[in-house]
């Protein structure tokens, strides 16, 4: 632990104020982890923001970069980190040092509702370090749960880890290899963990006798519905098709190539420490990414919901609903995370205490009856507590954006034009709306990239499958990309793809980059 | 206080610099943040690298959006990060908005550090201080004129809540005397300018482009150096072909007359402009004159050293003179400089042959401190 995190307490006012926050949120439901809050200065704040949240982590200028960015923004007055939380049993969250109580307030308030969806939430089951290997119901949990996520020590040990690493062999060799690993970050399998992706297969055990299905007819008409030279032809498909893929490695299809890679690069002992580091640590984000509406939806329903109702008294109110409406701000035709989220989750509360779902509901016609639909369910708490534990990003807008929520809150998907050169307003259709926004969150905006040969061409080469679902790679970034690939796997690697509606077949041999298009 | 954090940055900021992993240079990213500083808008220039991934191109991409507007408006802001209120940190996924370059302040670090250019002695002149009043406080009195609108109604808005006056259905706000709130001042004394450069240049017929534009390199990176060293820095412009005239910055750079060339003119006009603005007793004044050295006569020549000994050196902290190589001029006035005077520090002439040759060049000009 660093050293600011056992010197520096919580003022004593501030201490009281968690106490009856914390009393508070429990009352109204929320189920969180132990949370301890420290004050920061702001370049404290500001060198834990940059990295990642966390007091130690391994060294990389990118926090550096990160670092100074934040600085120079809060310095000339643009933005400054309020809060900060992280996932961690026990949470750690940071309060800025000379915020006003009413801030520090509303940050408390904010952090309970994080926590308590870090603990709730099943994405975030991956993140917990005694899981095991595959997560079978992410939904059930034993009494009492309380998860290992010492995610502060396990970030620790991997600075220190990395840290010897530099030691033995210098920082600019260390660096450049940890850039390498950084650009292939992405390349892993957000649903891995609730999911058997590599069935067990017995290699020795013969292979069965090729069956090949027939439509069923009576004994006299058989020649004449399954015709034998037909079925001969088909025996020999299948068989072949089987044979081709025997000698295939992998087996099945990879979404995790980082884990791919692990397995099977020629990588010397550190550098398969170091690219086993970025690996899990990589993982660990992916639950954030997978929520960031939900959650942040979330906290932001329980500040506002507890400051109004609980927290505030009259003389801070003003000062509150000043602060809220800048957090909930839409600017510049930008999507807001936390207003689309609150939103959300309030639209869901009024719909399921009006009983305004259903069959009956579906299929109502008449817009002034829906209107004025209340059924006097009373629903709504239980659902929205439901909905922050059983979705995430994806599920949870192609479940509830309704149409009348979208025109509500005036939302249109956008385009670039190449005749006017700049992004322009392209439809305010509710289907179209739907569809962009669940491309963009699906994959957590990361295009869909497969291990499909690690002997392409009966040589060794690495051979990549990129599913193309609209939408080209970026060609620079791709090419750099297959150099930090070339500097792992040693050996020519391919990427297949399509690049502006053709097939295209990338391939870096370590000298030169290539595009074939006839590809496969 | 040292923060762990400090290592990584300055391991950053020698990648920008280009100092170390040469390679990562090329990821260096262009953009903008755009900071206030009063009522205007200011560049904050922060480098950004990108790690290259495999990501899907921008242009293609679109998105969804909020707010009003019909098809075919276009998405303004588009870029920008989220800038109000609570920021979250960590691995937000989400365009970050950063932006290159580095602040003159730095670039001028660098030019200082690449060239080992000394810190200037400063001639120890007097600095003169300005009064300026900076409303920077709020208070309960004050005149109508200086009334802090928002705070103002901040303040009746609390107490028609308090009081419970308020009324949601009709939000109306009645300020009283005691919630208004005026803005404050304290004076701000700042030292003023106290350095001038005095660009000359000859725009005769036988300066081309080329030649200019190697003046134009070689004169910003003096300023910029020079701005680094001085608090305030001046600027002024002089062309000069038979006749001298002073321009603005714009002309200087742009304008090409042809006739002959009376370096004398230029001189003249410099030495008037220091009589007339800038005493020596509280200024630092650096001249600098760049032509292609082929001046009208041998006469005129000997009326510049004339005035140069006279009027300006003594006045100057120095006197830098540079000369373009072109293809008509036959580059005799630094040699008659040199001649006269070999032995006198406070003359610097320079040849710049090409434009390779700027950085040597400066490097002459700078290099000693003066």
């Amino acid at each position: 632990m660093a050293q600011f995190a056992t010197n520096t307490t919580l003022p004593r006012y501030l201490r009281d104020e968690q106490d009856k926050i914390e009393k508070i949120a429990r009352a109204h439901g929320l189920d969180f982890f132990p949370v301890i809050f420290e004050m920061l200065s702001y370049d404290q704040m500001n060198e834990i923001a940059a990295y990642g949240g966390f007091p130690n982590r391994y060294p990389h200028w990118r926090y550096g970069m990160e670092y100074e960015r934040l600085s120079k923004s809060y310095e000339y007055g643009l933005s400054k980190i309020y809060e900060m939380v992280i996932n961690n049993n026990p949470s750690y969250a940071y309060l800025l040092e000379g915020n006003s109580l009413t801030d520090q307030k509303l940050v408390m308030c904010h952090v309970f509702g994080h926590v308590d969806f870090f603990k709730n939430n099943f994405t975030f089951r991956t993140t917990d370090l005694d899981a095991g290997e595959h997560i079978a119901d992410p939904i059930r949990r034993a009494d009492g749960y309380e998860p290992n996520r010492r995610w502060v020590d396990k970030m620790a040990n991997h600075g220190s880890a990395v840290r010897r690493i530099v030691d033995r062999y210098g920082i600019a060799k260390v660096e450049e290899f940890i850039d390498v690993c950084l650009s292939l970050e992405n390349l892993i399998d957000p649903w891995s963990r609730f999911v058997v992706r590599r069935r067990d297969s017995q290699p020795d055990e013969e292979p069965r006798e090729v069956e090949v299905p027939r439509l069923r007819s009576k004994d006299y008409m058989e020649e004449f519905i399954n015709p034998s030279e037909y079925i001969q032809e088909q025996k020999r498909k299948i068989e072949a098709e089987r044979d081709r893929d025997k000698g295939k490695f992998p087996a099945q299809r990879e979404q995790d190539v980082l884990l791919f890679l692990l397995e099977n690069a020629p990588l010397e002992r550190w550098e398969r420490a170091i690219l086993s580091i970025i690996r899990d640590e990589g993982y660990y984000f992916v639950p954030q990414m997978q929520t960031k509406i939900m959650n942040e939806g979330w906290a932001s329903y329980w500040h506002s919901k507890m400051m109004t109702q609980d927290v505030c008294d009259w003389s801070e109110i003003v000062d509150y609903a000043e602060n809220n409406a800048g957090v909930m701000a839409t600017s510049g035709g930008r999507l807001n995370p936390y207003k689309l989220g609150v939103e959300l989750y309030r639209n869901i509360e009024e719909r399921w205490n009006k009983g305004q779902f259903g069959q009956e509901w579906e299929d109502c016609d008449d817009l002034d009856v829906k209107k004025n639909w209340d059924l006097r369910l009373g629903l709504g708490k239980q659902k929205v507590f439901e909905v922050r534990a059983l979705y995430n990003d994806v599920t949870f807008i192609d479940e509830f954006l309704t149409p009348e929520f979208a025109m509500e809150n005036k939302m249109f998907t956008f385009n670039w034009s190449n005749r006017n050169e700049r992004f322009e307003i392209d439809t305010r259709e509710f289907q179209a709306v739907k569809e962009k926004l669940l491309a963009q969150l699906t994959n957590f905006g990361n295009p869909f990239i497969f291990v499909e040969d690690a002997n392409y061409e009966n040589r060794g080469e690495l051979l990549l499958q990129h599913d193309h679902r609209g939408v080209d790679l970026r060609s620079d970034y791709a090419r750099e990309t297959m150099s930090s690939l070339v500097r792992i796997w040693k050996r020519p690697v391919s990427l297949a793809t399509q690049l502006e509606g053709k097939r295209a077949l990338l391939r870096f041999d370590g000298k030169e980059h290539g595009v074939r298009h006839d590809a496969p | 206080m040292s923060l762990k954090i400090d290592q990584d940055h300055s391991r950053f900021r020698n990648i920008v610099r280009g100092k170390i992993r040469q390679n990562l240079r090329r990821y260096i990213s262009q953009g903008e943040m755009l900071g206030r500083k009063g009522k205007d808008l200011v560049s904050i220039p922060i480098p950004q690298i990108d790690i290259p991934r495999f990501t899907f191109g921008d242009k293609q991409k679109g998105g969804v959006g909020q707010g009003k507007g019909d098809a075919g408006d276009p998405v303004d802001g588009g870029e920008e990060e989220g800038e109000d209120g609570a920021g979250k940190a960590g691995k937000d996924a989400g365009d970050h908005v950063l932006e290159v370059d580095i602040t003159l302040d730095e670039l001028a670090d660098i030019l200082g550090e690449e060239l080992q250019l000394p810190d200037i002695e400063n001639k120890g002149k007097s600095r003169i201080i300005a009064a300026k009043d900076r409303y920077t406080g709020i208070r309960r009195v004050g005149p109508e004129s200086l009334r802090h609108f928002k705070r103002t109604y901040k303040e009746a808005l609390r107490r028609s809540i308090a009081t419970g006056s308020y009324d949601p259905a009709n939000p109306v706000i009645v300020p009283q005397k005691e919630d208004k709130r005026f803005r404050s001042w304290k004076e701000d004394h700042e030292p003023v300018a106290n350095a001038v450069i005095i660009y000359m240049m000859d725009v005769s017929g036988s300066m081309g482009d080329e030649q200019k534009e190697i003046v134009r390199i070689e004169s910003f990176w003096i300023d910029t150096w020079l701005r680094r060293q001085y608090q305030g820095l001046e600027s002024r412009y002089i062309i000069h072909d038979a006749v001298a005239r002073e321009v603005d910055r714009e002309t200087f750079f742009r304008t090409r007359e042809s006739g002959g060339t009376m370096i004398s003119s230029a001189y003249r006009l410099c030495a008037s402009l220091i009589d007339e603005h800038y005493p020596a007793t509280e200024w630092n004044i650096y001249p600098f004159h760049f032509s292609d050295g082929d001046n009208w006569s041998m006469d005129d020549t000997l009326t510049c050293i004339e005035l140069m000994k006279k009027e300006i050196l003594p006045k100057v902290n120095m006197f830098a003179y540079g000369q373009v190589e072109s293809p008509y001029g036959s580059g005799q006035f630094v040699k008659d400089l040199r001649e006269h005077f070999n032995t006198d520090e406070r003359v610097v002439t320079s040849e710049i042959r090409d434009r390779d040759a700027v950085v040597g060049s400066i490097k002459d000009f700078l290099g000693k401190g003066k």
